[in-house]
This record gives C-alpha cells, structure tokens and sequence, in this order.
C-alpha cells in the first residue's frame, strides 16, 4: 500500500472542507494512506512572499522539516501552499539558505493534481468505476499555481496543459477546449479590490458558459472558492451563469462510486446536484 | 563576474539596490512588453510592468514604491513564466512590496498592501488562517457589511470555523519575533 504524510493547509480546514473530503475519499478507494503533518502551519501563502521574503521561506520550511522526520512523500491538494514548499525547497537546496527549521530539503513535494492524473492511477481509477461520467461536458481551470512558474511545479504544457483534461476524459465525461484554463482568478483580489476581481472572474465564468460546459472543474482551493461562492456577485451583472465549479476528485469520487458524495456537493453554492441529475449521474 | 555585474554591485543606485535584494537581472530588459501584454491586471495599472522595470533602471523611487502596479499584481507569475530574459518578474515585484512598506511612502494600494501585512498577523496569532479574523479587515477597510451574508452562507455550509485553532506553539511565535523576520506593524 502506497503511503503519504499529508499536508492539507488552511483552506482545506476551511472554505474548501469538500476537497479535503473528497481527496480523502478518493485515495482511500485507491488504498493510498495519508498521515497528516503534526502540528503543521500555514505556509505563508502570497502575502508572506509579497511582503516578507524571510517568512516566504521559513513557515514553509517548518512544516517541511515536520514531513522529513518521516521518509514518506508529502502530499499536497493546495496549489499554494505547494508553490510556496517548492520555493522554499529551491532556496533550501539550491541557493544553500539557511533556516530556522531542521529542514535539509530531502523530502519529495508531490502536488495532488499531479500525482492522481498519473496514467498509472488513471489506470486504477478506470477499473474502480463504476458510473462512467457519460454526457458531462466539462472545462478544465488549472488557473496559476498549479501550472506556474513551471521551473516550480515543472509543467511543461503550461500555456496549455492537458493533465486535468485527461484525467476528465479517463472518467468518461468530455473535455472542452478553451481558451481561459490559466487564467487567473485574481485570487485574494476577491476581498481587497472586489471590483477588478469580479471582471476576472466574469471573464472566466463567461467564456465557460460559451463553450457550452455543464461544469468547471478546478484544481485550486482558491479559484473554486472564488469562483463558486462569487458567481452570484457577477450573475448580477452577466445574467445567469449558473455554473457547478467542481473538484477534480469530487468527480473521481462520483466516478468511482463514493459514498459521501452528496456530503461533498452540499458544501458548494452552485449546487452540482441538478445538474447531474438531469444527466443521469446522480 | 562581468564589468556590468561588478558595476550594479557597487552602486547606490535603486537597479543595483533591486537587482541585490530580488537576485534578478533587471538590466536585461530589454522592454519587449510580453509581460505588460499578458497581464490580467494590465487594465487597473499605473504603471504598466515594463514601465516599472525602466523607472527602476532610471532610479525614479517614489514613483515605483508609491505605485498601484506593485499591489494590484496578484502573483499569477504569467509574465515570470513569459519573460524571454528569463527575469522572475514576480520576485522583483515583491522585492518592490516589501522596499515600499519599509520606506515609509503612502501605499499605492492601501487596502491591499495592509491585507498582506494582516493576513501575516493573523498567522503570528494563530499558526493557521482563521477566517472570521478577515471581518476585522474588512472593519478597517470598509465593506464589513457587504461580506455578511457570504460569511453566513459560508458558515451554513460548514466552511468556517468559529473558534480558532492554536499552531506552530513557541517555534512559530519565535519567527516572527526575531529581528528583521515577519515584522508586521
């Protein structure tokens, strides 16, 4: 049985509890164990890098000195705290800092998306499934950190990437082509400057409803947030979007026949549930 | 080290001051605008990228650190990833954030420059994000009201905790405590 310590980060005890859930949901039908970090913290996000350059690399580098006590992989669902481990990992190993933590930068940082759109694990997922996602039409959102800067997360289809699409299509539901998969989501914008952040998010959710898409599926705990819980402060401007933004692994979930499914859906404010109803999928 | 390199090490000038402390070789633009092109955020500008880049070769501080430009990028790293000089424009842009708060001007983006400030006291108190600490922010800055509903709908779907966890203990306090870390006025 493969095994992986586990760093969910703030969102994922937060605003974005249902992917927590549904990562965990979906690795255990995988039989993949997760052990969550010790004690862990926040990685600093971007505004210890906007403003402290010395935090930008040392609330990482704790919690990666937590995961290096054991020789397991770490796991990372949150696109970034995973940037930020990455950072500090370079800094660490390759510009020889020094921290405040007993970190050596030994341990692997795998990002989840990545790691669960291996074509081995789509393999396991396809023998697994039992509800082909049939009939779903689907855009996939990679938004920015989960691709970039790609000497980081080492993407090389960065302008393009196809990873989630094909992990889409392996489930059976259809993947649209589109021109705003890494666009950005204006990210803490959503509090600050809410005027800028509702164009960008108009534009992504706009073109989205053009494609002709039933979903977007995301695989940043940031742009699902945004994207679902302020689709309505746009919706009021742009008319009826009406637009399920998913996880990812809510849809491998669905897949693979989940049993908290509905749980997962609940928490969202575009409710999937209809809309997967009517495709016969729920 | 080349004559240029040894030149930027030795003087006072605000490029050298950015090339230092970011580690990127600014003089290498060479005002493509792939950057300014490719920003999200190009339409709320001031000061377009490209622009900031040769107001820092031409030494004009005030109006780069004073800039909206360094508050309103929201490190989407689509011009790092563009730039054909291979300048981690984000890095500088950061560099330039942290050069502003430090120098004491007004902030382009106050709004914005005080949320990363207490986004960064809310994890000195707390080890984690605490999202009911946000309501603060929003006390300060306006707009408390308008969040409301979202919080409630946010809190009915079980996306919020109320009472906040403790973590990170001593090790974390002591980071920010030493001097020169994660001063947050």
């Amino acid at each position: 049985m493969k095994e992986f310590s586990y760093f969910p980060g703030c969102s994922l005890h937060g605003t974005s509890r249902e992917f927590d859930e549904s990562i965990r949901g979906v690795l255990d039908l995988l039989d993949i164990k997760i052990h969550e970090l010790d004690d862990w913290s926040c990685c600093g996000a971007t505004s210890a890098h906007c403003i402290d350059e010395k935090l930008a690399v040392e609330l990482p580098a704790r919690n990666l000195a937590i995961a290096e006590r054991s020789n397991r992989d770490l796991l990372v669902p949150c696109a970034s705290c995973y940037s930020r481990f990455k950072a500090a990992e370079v800094e660490v190993k390759e510009h020889s800092r020094k921290v405040s933590f007993p970190y050596k930068g030994d341990v692997a940082i795998r990002f989840a998306l990545d790691y669960l759109s291996e074509p081995a694990i789509l393999e396991q997922v396809k023998k697994r499934s039992v509800k082909p996602l049939s009939g779903l039409k689907a855009v996939c959102y990679y938004g920015c950190l989960p691709v970039r800067p790609p000497k980081l997360t080492g993407v090389k289809d960065y302008e393009n990437p196809q990873h989630m699409d094909r992990l889409i299509r392996s489930l059976g539901a259809e993947p649209l082509q589109w021109s705003y998969k890494t666009d950005c989501c204006g990210a803490s914008l959503m509090v600050t400057r809410i005027d800028l952040f509702k164009k960008l998010i108009g534009k992504i959710l706009s073109r989205a409803k053009e494609t002709g898409a039933d979903c977007i599926v995301v695989g940043c705990s940031m742009c699902q947030m945004n994207l679902d819980t302020r689709q309505e402060d746009v919706e009021k401007d742009l008319g009826g979007i009406d637009l399920p933004i998913l996880y990812y692994t809510e849809l491998m979930g669905l897949a693979m026949g989940h049993k908290d499914i509905k749980k997962w859906f609940r928490r969202h404010f575009k409710d999937p549930v209809q809309m997967l109803s009517a495709r016969g999928l729920m | 080290m080349d004559v240029r390199d040894q030149a930027i090490k030795t003087s006072t000038s605000l490029l050298s001051e950015v090339v230092q402390k970011s580690g990127e070789r600014i003089q290498n633009c060479f005002q493509c605008q792939k950057c300014s092109a490719g920003c999200p955020l190009n339409f709320a500008m001031d000061i377009l990228p490209n622009q900031i880049f040769r107001h820092v070769q031409y030494g004009h501080r005030e109006k780069v650190l004073s800039s909206k430009t360094i508050w309103l990028c929201a490190s989407c790293h689509t011009c790092s990833a563009r730039c054909p000089n291979n300048i981690d424009i984000l890095k500088v842009m950061d560099t330039l954030r942290s050069m502003s708060l430090q120098s004491g001007v007004a902030s382009g983006e106050k709004d914005i420059s005080m949320f990363h400030q207490f986004f960064l006291g809310l994890i000195k108190l707390t080890g984690r994000t605490w999202e009911p600490g946000f309501g603060l922010y929003k006390m300060k800055t306006g707009g408390l009201f308008g969040m409301m509903g979202w919080s409630l709908k946010l809190f009915l779907r079980g996306k919020i905790g109320i009472i906040p966890t403790f973590n990170g203990g001593k090790e974390l306090r002591r980071l920010f405590n030493e001097p020169g870390k994660g001063e947050v006025k």
